[in-house]
């Protein structure tokens, strides 16, 4: 129980770290900065207390705005995802009554988890963008940004997943 | 009451992200609007004190081009000052009748993104050396941006790379004046909309600040004309090359007008006749 708290403690500042002082200044091709910080909402247990989980994705991307002097858009981006992980994970899993407890995203098939993490990214990305670019005629830069930097965030993800986590 | 208190508990969950979405998208708000003041920056204590940690690492890798940029800008004053015909040791010259119109301070860029649609520099700066917001940030290249949010020691920069950003401009070799914003695609381009038809535009020309808004001083290099886009027999958009590399900007300087509040009042008194 304890160990779950500080080993999520600890994910929430490395990756917090991680993507203001390295991922923000990678700039693949030019312009792609893959956004791995929100690996943190995928591996939160899920049955956890909903409200602080709520309340710490929103700091989770408050934080990452702080640092990046972009106004609300990772809170507001972050906690819409936090908000929305449960029926997408329902959604994904085709039934609504899986194991709350022993949840582990290494425990479901693979390209269960893949398709999961695909589409909770790229709604993240596409909140993201749209309101930073804050305007209806770049619709086509939202897109082709949200496409480019999900593609990068997902494989970072997943190998992150993969490198940093057991199999159960 | 009893309903209400049994909607708030049955809905709790909802209503909280609905609290906290409301208070992100207000946040983004205030930042896209320019003047008023924003809580979300980084020129606060943490992430100016963890950028300045990872900087004082970073900075080597770029001491070969920072030291060129320093002897490009001496050869720079050398010449002129030899123009201008003051010889270099004369005690006789006397300045004390001059005005000093403008103060420079030198800071370090701390942290800097160009990639986003919104770009903010970071600076080692803040209102402890007499740093405050709208003031000019430039170097020997060109301008930078403006200051936006200062804490004691540290300040953010809206960057010329900002949908918020409008600087006024205009040609090097004529008086026509033009406003300079950036469409978000390529951060060594920015664009200038509202020429007048009546300016001579050609491929080259270079274009420097206006010094119509009291942030700039007048002839602040900015860059050259590379591509002129006319619709109906109007400037529709003038792609500006920047001189300056904005992915690389290591030592600004921070220029305060000495004479704003003077210049602003004028303005303001004869706006109000």
């Amino acid at each position: 129980m304890n160990n779950i708290v500080i080993a999520n403690i600890i994910r929430f500042i490395g990756l917090l770290l991680l993507q203001v002082l390295v991922l923000n200044h990678v700039n693949l091709f030019g312009f792609i900065n893959p956004l791995v910080y929100i690996v943190w909402i995928f591996l939160f247990p899920i049955k956890k207390n909903k409200s602080a989980f709520l309340i710490l994705s929103f700091l989770l991307g408050l934080s990452i705005d702080f640092f990046s002097d972009s106004g609300g858009i990772h809170a507001a981006s972050t906690l819409f995802i936090a908000f929305i992980r449960i029926p997408i994970l329902n959604l994904v899993l085709g039934k609504s009554d899986f194991d709350y407890v022993l949840f582990n995203l290494r425990s479901i098939a693979f390209l269960k988890a893949i398709s999961f993490i695909t589409i909770l990214t790229l709604i993240h990305h596409f909140v993201l963008f749209s309101l930073e670019y804050f305007s209806f005629n770049a619709i086509l830069s939202i897109l082709f940004n949200t496409l480019i930097t999900g593609v990068f965030t997902i494989l970072l993800s997943i190998l992150g997943i993969i490198l940093f986590t057991k199999k159960k | 009451m009893q309903q209400l208190i049994y909607f708030i508990r049955k809905y709790r969950y909802f209503l909280l992200f609905l609290l906290l979405e409301i208070i992100a998208f207000s946040l983004t708000i205030q930042q896209h609007s320019y003047h008023q003041s924003k809580f979300v920056n980084s020129a606060n204590f943490i992430s100016g004190g963890f950028y300045t940690k990872v900087n004082s690492v970073s900075e080597y890798f770029h001491l070969k081009k920072e030291n060129q940029l320093l002897n490009e800008e001496n050869v720079r004053l050398k010449n002129q000052l030899d123009k201008i015909g003051v010889p270099s040791n004369d005690s006789i010259y006397n300045f004390s009748d001059s005005i000093q119109n403008y103060h420079y301070t030198i800071a370090k860029v701390i942290n800097n993104n160009y990639t986003k649609r919104n770009n903010y520099l970071t600076i080692n700066k803040g209102s402890n050396k007499g740093i405050t917001p709208e003031l000019g940030v430039i170097n020997s290249k060109g301008v930078i941006g403006v200051v936006k949010n200062i804490s004691t020691n540290y300040a953010t920069v809206l960057s010329i790379l900002n949908s918020n950003s409008k600087i006024n401009v205009k040609l090097k070799n004529s008086n026509h004046f033009g406003s300079l914003i950036w469409n978000g695609e390529d951060y060594a381009y920015v664009q200038i909309t509202d020429f007048p038809r009546q300016a001579k535009l050609k491929k080259g020309d270079t274009i420097i600040t206006g010094g119509k808004s009291a942030i700039f001083p007048e002839g602040i290099n900015i860059g050259t004309i590379d591509e002129i886009i006319i619709k109906n027999h109007l400037y529709h958009q003038v792609n500006v090359l920047l001189f300056n590399d904005m992915s690389a900007i290591g030592q600004v300087q921070i220029v305060k007008n000495l004479q704003k509040e003077e210049q602003l009042k004028l303005e303001e008194k004869s706006t109000n006749e």
